[in-house]
């Protein structure tokens, strides 16, 4: 039934991106419908083979304990470590291009312009997507006591997200793209998400219509929170229409301020849902884990969830400040992001304070250290931002690079730092290890991508600050004391300091790859007799 | 124009005001009711009971 229903659908949408791929006159068009194609007919290839090999469905249970499901988990935490190294590479690359211009080596394909959203993409629905995927397919079933409903289902889902990957971060580098922030894809990409989107809500609901557990842990409710709001923000944001189905370009139903409005709603509550509840999910279930004490409040959290996601969905108005957005609305704006303090610190509190009589174990732990550091960088990053969104500091800090350290610090330090702590955690876990290949190399990409986010944040707060004072500043007659390429000729020191920063935590990342590889390979096996010899290859 | 605009205004600043204070007095009820913590202590060792 299930496999029926996957291999019909499959082949029709090989045969569609078929159809389109040979009608197009777009070169794009062509490339993106050749690969869905390709991808799709493998998938509808596989799923043909495993049918007429006629492999039985896994069990449900194993010896009475349930048999959850981790292939597609695996490939979720590998395309994260993957997808991961390649973001912060490519934003190496472009901040070294901000301070050096001559490395744009004047191509459209590696220009700023085009690897900024490949960056900003990769980082953020490639390696955060596939970590919380990974992390929310694990946890579910966990903490529900159930295997995931479907065989194919699941790998749909997190192969189909990263075919969106790949067709999204190829359409930027040949110039497809919607020109909205976070929300670059083009039609196609977006429908395609949407389907993918919506199978992985039915297989998380459906894991948990499965559970054994009465109570829905609270990681679930943020997990859930973040996938039903970003349906609802992806599918609004994103309705366009086509020039034509065999073309790439596509406009939105609604024009300049409305636009400009629904754009900041998605571009603010991507922070909010994506980068902020689906990672909060991740610490209420690893840091416990990890310090092996429950949460510090259960009540706390529940407060923590409905306060967040009631207030976050309104803060999206402060990014257009001083614009044709009324004046309300941006007040309005302002005004949740600063009511947000209170949930984003009630959540810091409860994180940290999970640790309280276990404070020790971050001597002996990098590995807990790392998610502490997470927390109070993002405590640090929801306390800064709600003060930007006031319309006086705003003035001062929008459009300047206060605005890329303010991001970073909430980037690199909680979403990252999180997320490696994560795959720190569900490595081992996934190859039944007892714990990652070294301590000693967590700690060095401790130290290394510390010191790299602390040169990377402090260097764009001053260069940030300075430009925006430079921008206002006026001379005795009224003029503006400074042309525009001197204060890109003042951040000149600074972008190198960025892109130092950057390095250090490029090469952080490259060690936690060889680490959790290593891990996979080398690692000291959690109960010798009980693990089969074969279980060093993936499952499935 | 203008009346529509007060009209609107008015409704959002008073009753998002009460919507708002009577969602989050319900939530802080639903956390802080005595008969639930229970419930809420024998979910917060779910992460640790493993199998």
């Amino acid at each position: 039934m299930e496999e029926g229903f996957f291999a019909a659908f499959l082949v029709a949408i090989a045969f569609a991106c078929l159809i389109i791929a040979g009608k197009t006159y777009d070169q794009v068009m062509a490339f993106h419908m050749s690969i869905g194609s390709l991808a799709a007919a493998a998938g509808a290839f596989v799923i043909f083979k495993h049918y007429f090999d006629g492999r039985a469905p896994a069990p449900q249970e194993v010896d009475g304990k349930p048999n959850y499901s981790l292939g597609p988990i695996k490939f979720g935490a590998w395309a994260a470590v993957f997808w991961g190294v390649a973001g912060f590479t490519v934003g190496l690359i472009i901040a070294l291009q901000l301070a050096y211009p001559v490395l744009n080596l004047d191509l459209p394909w590696t220009s700023f312009g085009r690897l900024r959203p490949l960056h900003t993409s990769a980082v953020i629905f490639a390696f955060g997507g596939n970590v919380l995927l990974a992390t929310s397919f694990y946890v579910v079933q966990r903490t529900s006591r159930a295997r995931m409903p479907g065989t194919i289902a699941p790998w749909f889902v997190i192969l189909g997200y990263n075919i969106f990957i790949v067709i999204a971060g190829t359409g930027y580098l040949l110039g497809a793209t919607q020109s909205k922030e976070y929300a670059e894809p083009e039609w196609y990409a977006d429908l395609w998400l949407t389907i993918v989107w919506v199978a992985y809500l039915l297989v998380f609901l459906g894991t948990l219509w499965k559970r054994k557990e009465p109570h829905i842990y609270v990681a679930n409710w943020f997990y859930l929170a973040f996938i039903v709001t970003i349906a609802l923000l992806h599918i609004t944001n994103n309705l366009t229409i086509p020039v034509s189905v065999f073309g790439t370009k596509s406009y939105i139903v609604w024009a300049g301020v409305q636009d400009a409005m629904v754009q900041w709603w998605y571009g603010h509550n991507a922070v909010g849902f994506f980068l902020t509840a689906g990672f909060l999910a991740i610490m209420y279930y690893f840091v416990p884990k990890r310090a092996e004490r429950p949460v510090y409040s259960y009540r706390l959290s529940i407060v923590h969830f409905w306060a967040l996601i009631f207030l976050y969905i309104w803060a999206g108005p402060h990014h257009l400040h001083y614009t044709a957005l009324p004046q309300w609305a941006s007040t309005l704006g302002a005004t949740f992001s600063i009511i947000l303090w209170m949930p984003s610190w009630g959540g810091m509190i409860n994180g940290l304070m999970t640790l309280s009589g276990a404070w020790d174990k971050l001597r002996t732990d990098p590995v807990l250290r790392m998610m502490v550091v997470s927390i109070a960088f993002y405590g640090m990053s929801t306390f800064e931002g709600p003060l930007m969104s006031l319309r006086s500091v705003n003035s001062l800090s929008h459009y300047t690079d206060w605005t890329i350290g303010h991001v970073h610090s909430g980037a690199l330090g909680w979403v990252g730092y999180i997320s490696f702590g994560a795959l720190y955690c569900l490595i081992p876990w996934l190859w039944n290890k007892k714990q990652v290949y070294s301590l000693k190399l967590v700690n060095w990409h401790f130290w290394i991508s510390t010191i790299g986010i602390v040169l990377y944040i402090c260097a764009m707060w001053v260069s940030g600050i300075m430009q925006g004072l430079m921008w206002r500043a006026y001379d005795q007659l009224g003029f503006l004391e400074y042309s525009f390429i001197e204060t890109v000729e003042a951040m000149h020191p600074f972008y190198v300091i960025r892109a130092l920063g950057g390095a250090l935590f490029v090469i952080g990342s490259l060690i936690m790859a060889y680490n959790l590889w290593m891990t996979v390979r080398h690692g000291e096996a959690e109960e010798a007799d009980t693990v089969p010899a074969g279980s060093m290859a993936p499952a499935e | 124009m203008n009346e529509t605009y007060e009209t609107v205004a008015g409704f959002a600043q008073t009753w998002g005001l009460v919507y708002f204070v009577v969602l989050f007095a319900g939530v802080l009820a639903y956390a802080l009711w005595p008969k639930n913590a229970k419930r809420f202590d024998d979910a917060a060792q779910i992460p640790l009971r493993e199998d």
